[in-house]
């Protein structure tokens, strides 16, 4: 018996492994996240028969998995492709609690049996399993625009406040193993669950994806932990790369971005005060050169146009305006016109969101070009249209030190020979910083929401006979 | 003494393995490759069934296993369907429509 479950879990580690180094390409990522899901499977089989249940554990596994299953479902269906971050921000969250409840339980009720070690181990399943909980809510929840970043946590009053927290969660972690259900128990819950609060409600919007891959990480420490508190060899395996992949990741998005771990962590939000006009208009008076223009002019520009470059941002995917947008790109190819969309590293809410979204909507994958790609291409293309995109297109962050985006890498759209940017209003970018690409003399505003702008566009084509002439082929 | 270093021997190995499979990946995949990472981390259910399993009838632990395995599970299953449905996207220009 226990060979057959070893040699069980050593299959499921061994296809854990590969199912993660296929989600790493786009030719296998599929089959990848099945031979992932499938192992995990494998895994819980040799678990349930090297254990044994007896009917009432029966009854509750049975619960368990219904409540869980059933809610996992609902939610992986029903969930916009524009939310992917927040999704992920609560499954992570909920894989957090997960952690937590079990070293709850061991430490409560069966310390007895607990050494040393999976003493230690209940502090650490506890504390990264309260942060990653409440951490990923929040994420979650400022996402979803459902909380916004409070005034006192841009000063320096939240670093008091966080170092006062980590200490208790300190004292508590270091009083808990001599008194696993006592109150250094309970301390160290209230303690890391305001900790993971007092981290991340401080941090803007646009640094979140980062955070959501960190806490990711903490996660997979998270479920090591448990692995230690239950003794689990496969726990520990699985746990340990899930936390150290996401370091990696974690990593590659903040060189795309630009951002330190460490300022994205302490710095504060970026351009936090400007950040409550987003979609306000607040900051008009900010600019002085702006020309705006309306589709009609826009439409006009695109019917001689030869290379056409898109440059999609989440405003798009807000608008829900990808379809529309893939039907204008139809109207253009027909029209003879190349066309491509330059994806920034960032697009959208995290790297690759907008690659997802795109997909979504049937543009082709070749037509995706990335950044160090499309960048020596701008000079040549006649006319880039800018759609709910706005900090990766800003040319401060290669000319003007003193910006915030100073180094980050942006599409550099300033070089095309005419620039559409479509946007509702003058209100701040999701970093809550002024553009200058907005008073360039190449560059016009068409105000609007992207979705009946792209609308607009194609029937002012369509009534000028472009691309309708010829068949469109797929 | 013994199980404990084999246990960090497995934590060390498998932390090298992690830094290891995910090398480079293209900016296309860093969201779906989130999402399933996250969905791995799940592997949490293990804990929870266990804690089930050795409750010996303890109401309080059963319910705490339960949950636990509940949020787990939501993870999990959440997880994977979610990343399967954001790689369908790229991956079958055949299956449009069906989901």
């Amino acid at each position: 018996m226990d060979f057959a479950s070893y040699a069980i879990d050593l299959v499921a580690v061994l296809l854990l492994a590969l199912g993660m180094k296929g989600l790493a390409k786009v030719r296998t990522a599929r089959s990848a996240n099945g031979l992932a899901a499938l192992a995990m499977g494998l895994a819980v089989l040799g678990l349930l028969l090297q254990l044994q249940p007896g009917p009432t554990a029966w009854l509750w596994i049975a619960a368990g998995t219904a409540a869980g299953g059933i809610a996992g479902l609902i939610t992986a269906q029903r969930v916009p492709m524009t939310a992917m971050p927040e999704t992920v921000a609560l499954f992570n969250g909920c894989g957090g609690m997960a952690s937590l409840l079990v070293a709850l339980g061991v430490a409560l009720f069966q310390n007895e049996q607990a050494d040393l070690v999976a003493r230690i181990s209940i502090v650490i399943s506890v504390f990264v399993g309260a942060i990653t909980f409440s951490g990923s809510i929040v994420a979650m929840a400022k996402l979803q625009g459902w909380l916004d970043t409070p005034d006192w946590t841009q000063s320096s009053l939240r670093h008091g406040l966080n170092i006062s927290l980590a200490v208790a969660c300190l004292a508590a972690g270091l009083a808990l193993p001599a008194d696993p259900a006592g109150w250094p128990l309970w301390g160290l819950v209230l303690a890391s669950t305001l900790l993971g609060i007092g981290v991340t409600l401080p941090i803007g919007g646009a640094d979140m994806p980062v955070v959501i891959s960190l806490l990711n990480s903490y996660s997979g420490v998270a479920a090591a932990a448990a692995g230690f508190v239950v003794g689990s060899q496969l726990l520990i395996v699985a746990g340990a790369m899930v936390g150290a992949a996401g370091l990696i990741l974690t990593q590659v998005m903040c060189t795309a971005m630009n951002r330190s771990l460490v300022s994205v962590l302490f710095g504060g939000a970026l351009g936090a005060k400007a950040g409550g006009s987003v979609g306000g208009g607040g900051d008009e008076a900010g600019y002085t050169r702006i020309v705006s223009c309306s589709p009609e002019e826009c439409a006009m520009a695109l019917e001689s146009a030869e290379r056409v470059v898109f440059v999609p941002g989440y405003g798009l995917a807000v608008a829900q305006a990808q379809h529309a947008l893939r039907e204008l790109a139809k109207l253009l190819e027909a029209n003879g016109a190349e066309v491509t969309y330059a994806i920034h590293p960032v697009a959208g809410r995290m790297p690759g969101h907008m690659n997802v979204l795109l997909a979504e909507a049937d543009v082709p994958y070749e037509q995706l070009v990335e950044m160090d790609t499309i960048n020596p291409e701008f000079p040549r293309t006649d006319v880039v249209i800018v759609l709910g995109a706005n900090d990766v297109v800003n040319p401060d962050a290669k000319t003007d030190p003193s910006s915030p985006l100073y180094g980050m890498p942006v599409l550099e759209v300033d070089q095309a020979r005419q620039v559409f940017v479509v946007k509702r209003s003058l209100g701040a970018g999701y970093a809550g910083i002024a553009n200058a690409l907005f008073e360039l003399p190449q560059t016009a505003m068409v105000f609007g929401d992207a979705k009946a702008v792209l609308q607009q566009l194609c029937t002012e084509l369509r009534s000028q006979g472009v691309g309708t002439k010829t068949p469109v082929a797929a | 003494m013994s199980t404990l270093s084999q246990a960090l021997w497995v934590l060390l190995l498998g932390s090298l393995l992690g830094l290891e499979l995910i090398g480079k990946v293209p900016p296309t995949l860093h969201t779906p490759l989130m999402s399933g990472a996250n969905a791995i981390s799940g592997i949490t259910v293990l804990a929870s069934l266990t804690l089930i399993a050795q409750a010996d009838g303890n109401g309080a632990l059963l319910l705490l296993g339960g949950l636990s395995l509940g949020f787990a599970l939501f993870n999990v299953i959440g997880g994977f369907l979610v990343t399967d449905r954001m790689l369908a996207m790229f991956g079958g220009r055949k299956t449009k429509g069906a989901s």
